[in-house]
């Protein structure tokens, strides 16, 4: 039997030890001597999120289908390992193995979302791997970051050695290569880095200097060392038919992880061209999988974890054009074998309601609309194409289908917003709920239930909304309850729920997402302090990340409230992304003027992304 | 969907190793979705969340291994139940193994209300065996009128008396025990329970953690003797394994 990294009085002790003890189904255990390359990989929160990550299963597999290659799973310890850990010394170790990160070759943390830096910083730490990269030596890991945050790596850029920018299935390998013919030639940590950093979509933070203007904003930023590029390229999955790194063995944990199920990638990127979202444009070109292989995909990968569930992941289903024909298949063949169909948000429409109809109870399930926001001037202002009549006509439809329950999802703080805006949230859910009642009332299936919720608008990197300024913590609170006070106000009122997000951790998102080099002192201040889990609700210490800025001498307004001047040296401008500065200034120009841009299969926009010569952009050429 | 069951199956299996983390209600999950990854005949309920009509004998607690632990599971097609544990068999990971499978006669059998008796096997963690000759008071640990325990449930504290409750309690080996204790709803006892009160009764305390508790196996009341069940006598009843209780 496989020895474990912790006692067993520790696995007792704390809550739920399988998150520790590695194991489960379809969990690759290979011999470390027969490998040349061991690769941690982690995802920094904890197992039940970190397990339920595609992009990481994805290329946990695709590394492991490399002979030379074993890579194995790493997340965050919960609070009570954590501290238990640090109390006795013991070194964060790896799932399979069960042996320490210290002694693996590469350590590749992928980062989802801004608020899990904190707990990057626990995984150097508890690995015992300085938290600078400057500061480590030929005996570390090599630490990669990559997944959405690496967009803007700068404010995490001290903790790496390198970033792996944009989708990982094309440079790893060379990656790879390159570290084995450098270790054969007896070639140092530097010597790797140099030739990492000509290898496309890598960026090696180390041979980069930045210089700033006497009023804050970036003056230069450029390489240190000859052969070095200056633009970064992005790297993405051309031909997905063919390139498609497909698994068939995803893990199977023994906990309920937060995706308890098999996720099925449909397609890669949107067409759709939301101003306000990151994923809408870093994902270009969008690009869809063959539906003969996904059907095939689906059995293998149900077949082999046993999951009573699937659900299909994109980042807008209803877009993807052989829908139709994989649903009704998936229906067919699995809704017999008892596995449950779980479909991410569709459009409300006859095919949606069809199949809604037949995988959910209708009784028990809900509709859900994301208009993002109340009036339509301000969807256009975002380039939602979501107008109130097709809400209304989709809740009508389903109404008369027996729904009574509907999500509305809204964002406040957009830029140019005005309290007619937020007013308008109100009034559209109350305009659902006439709707609702229009119907006669032996038709109706009681009460309606209309939730509405809030969340507080972060610009990010690579969209149109970059250059925007966002608001303060007091103006969302004063936006919140305009809404609220809308919601309260009309006929329906007691049918409507409200419920918006905390403003605090929004407005340290908006630092972080748009934080430069000089932002990394206070994470690591604000972690030095005991921030920790910052995703979570229960352990955000807004208090201890105000003290971070203070002690740094960091303006957090500096990043969060300035609308950026369009000459202005943003820190991730190094990165191609795909879609151009210029496209990017033209929607925001747009976007100023309420005016909306038609979406990928209507017509080119020119943003860029047409340069990776696949998916969307030659559709019409095939 | 298969509705209507064929096929009634007590299967009994094993947990070693690093599994002994995995607690019940995880175990279960296991075992559903290794019944799938078979593709093995499940009967499911009805409506619009199926699922499996599977129910396990007796909960094992987080940190104790088992070599007799038992589920029962509708099938809706007639197999083999031999075949049915090669199939199962072949989809565990290390740590957890299909021993056995029996096809039962009685639907009504379930095996959790069988479940009378379980036996065990204590020993110490490395580094938490006890200074004191422990072996030398077990007769006069058993020879009490009565063992007081406090139970914590629902109602709050409460004493109860376990001697009845601990049918056998011997040296198995060196520094090993051998309990046979009770496991009915009623009067469920468990090893660290006891030990607890033996390491109490000699005047010292048990570190938490200190004990290796591996269950044997799991009983129920030879049927013959099932109505003299709450009767209180010196006599140990007669057991047999649920295996063999259908």
């Amino acid at each position: 039997m496989k020895k474990l990294a912790l006692r067993d009085e520790i696995l007792l002790e704390v809550d739920k030890a399988a998150r520790y003890i590695g194991g489960e189904v379809n969990a690759i255990v290979k011999e470390k001597s027969e490998v040349d390359i061991r690769v941690a990989f982690c995802f920094p929160d904890v197992y039940e999120i970190g397990m339920s990550n595609l992009g990481m299963m994805i290329l946990y597999h695709m590394f492991n289908d490399r002979e030379d290659t074993w890579c194995e799973r790493v997340y965050s310890p919960w609070t009570d390992l954590d501290a238990i850990m640090r109390r006795e010394g013991i070194p964060l170790f790896a799932l399979e193995s069960q042996d320490p990160v210290k002694d693996f070759d590469f350590l590749c943390i992928t980062m989802g979302y801004e608020m899990c830096y904190t707990n990057v910083l626990q995984v150097l730490d508890l690995s015992g791997i300085p938290l600078h990269a400057r500061d480590r030596g030929e005996e570390d890991p090599l630490v990669i970051g990559g997944g959405a945050c690496a967009y803007n790596p700068e404010p995490m850029a001290d903790f790496f050695d390198l970033f792996y920018i944009g989708e990982g299935e094309t440079s790893y390998d060379a990656l790879f290569d390159a570290w084995k013919e450098n270790k054969k030639q007896g070639g140092t940590r530097r010597d790797f880095l140099l030739k990492a950093a000509t290898i496309p979509g890598i960026y090696v933070p180390s041979f980069y200097d930045v210089s700033y203007h006497q009023d804050g904003t970036i003056a230069s930023f450029r390489p240190n060392c000859p052969g070095i590029p200056s633009v970064i390229q992005k790297q993405v999955v051309t031909d997905i038919k063919k390139q498609y790194r497909s698994f068939e063995k995803p893990v199977v944990p023994f906990i309920k992880a937060t995706q308890d199920r098999v996720t099925l990638e449909i397609q890669r990127g949107c067409i759709r061209g939301c101003r306000f979202c990151q994923a809408g444009m870093i994902y270009r070109p969008d690009r869809e999988r063959d539906v003969d292989e996904l059907k095939q995909s689906a059995s293998a990968m149900l077949k082999n974890t046993g999951h009573e569930e699937i659900s299909l992941s994109s980042l807008s289903s209803s877009d993807y054009s052989q829908l139709k024909e994989l649903v009704y298949y998936l229906i067919d063949n699995f809704r017999d074998k008892a596995v449950n169909i779980s479909l991410p948000s569709l459009r409300i429409d006859a095919f949606a309601l069809d199949v809604m109809g037949k995988v959910q109870d209708v009784k028990k399930s809900s509709l859900t609309f994301a208009p993002e926001a109340g009036t339509q001037r301000m969807r256009d202002v975002i380039n939602k194409g979501l107008t109130q009549e097709d809400i209304l006509h989709g809740a009508g439809e389903a109404f008369r289908g027996g729904w009574n329950k509907v999500k509305l999802y809204f964002m406040l703080g957009l830029p140019t917003e005005t309290e007619e805006d937020i007013r308008g949230i109100g009034r559209l859910a109350e305009e659902i709920a006439k709707c609702y009642y229009e119907i006669p009332k032996e038709k109706r299936n009681g009460k309606i239930q209309i939730s509405v919720s809030t969340s507080f608008f972060v610009p990010k990197p690579f969209t149109p909304f970059q250059w925007a300024g966002m608001c303060s913590e007091q103006d969302f609170i004063g936006k919140a309850k305009i809404c609220k006070d809308e919601i309260r106000s009309q006929l329906n009122q007691r049918s409507i729920r409200y419920s918006w997000h905390e403003p605090d951790v929004t407005v340290l998102e908006g630092f972080l997402a748009r934080g430069d080099r000089r932002c990394g002192s206070v994470i690591e201040k604000a972690y030095r302090l005991g921030c920790l889990y910052d995703a979570w609700t229960e352990s955000f210490r807004y208090d201890l990340w105000k003290q971070a800025f203070a002690e740094e001498g960091v303006s957090m307004d500096f990043y969060t409230l300035r609308e950026r001047g369009e000459d202005e040296i943003l820190p991730w401008d190094f990165i191609d992304a795909g879609v151009t500065r210029e496209f990017l200034l033209r929607e925001w120009h747009q976007a100023k003027k309420g005016l909306v841009t038609p979406n990928c299969r209507q017509k080119c926009s020119g943003c860029g992304a047409r340069r990776y010569e696949g998916g969307v952009c030659f559709e019409a050429s095939r | 969907m298969r509705e209507g069951f064929a096929l009634k199956l007590r299967v009994r299996f094993t947990k070693n190793g690093s599994m002994k983390f995995i607690g019940h209600l995880d175990t279960m999950r296991y075992f559903q979705k290794a019944i799938r990854r078979a593709e093995l005949p499940a009967a499911f309920t009805a409506g619009f969340s199926p699922h499996m009509i599977l129910s396990f004998a007796a909960p094992l607690g987080v940190g104790v291994t088992s070599q007799g632990e038992y589920f029962d599971l509708e099938l809706a097609e007639d197999m083999d139940p031999q075949e049915f544990v090669r199939r199962l068999d072949a989809q565990m990971v290390d740590g957890f193994s299909v021993t056995a499978a029996k096809a039962i006669e009685n639907r009504k059998s379930n095996a959790m209300s069988l479940v009378a008796a379980a036996d065990y096997e204590v020993g110490f963690r490395p580094g938490y065996e006890p200074s004191f000759d422990w072996q030398s008071q077990i007769p006069a640990f058993l020879a009490q009128p009565e063992i007081l325990i406090t139970k914590t449930g629902k109602a709050g504290e409460r004493q109860v008396d376990i001697r009845p409750w601990i049918y056998r309690m011997q040296i198995k080996a060196p520094r090993i025990l051998f309990l046979r204790l009770a496991s009915a709803s009623a009067n469920y006892t468990r090893p660290d329970q006891v030990m607890e009160a033996f390491f109490a009764m000699a005047g010292e305390k048990l570190s938490p953690h200190a004990l290796l508790v591996n269950r044997l196996e799991v009983y129920a009341r030879k049927p013959e003797t099932a109505m003299q069940g709450e009767e209180e006598t010196d006599r140990e009843p007669e057991w047999i394994s649920l295996l063999e209780a259908l």
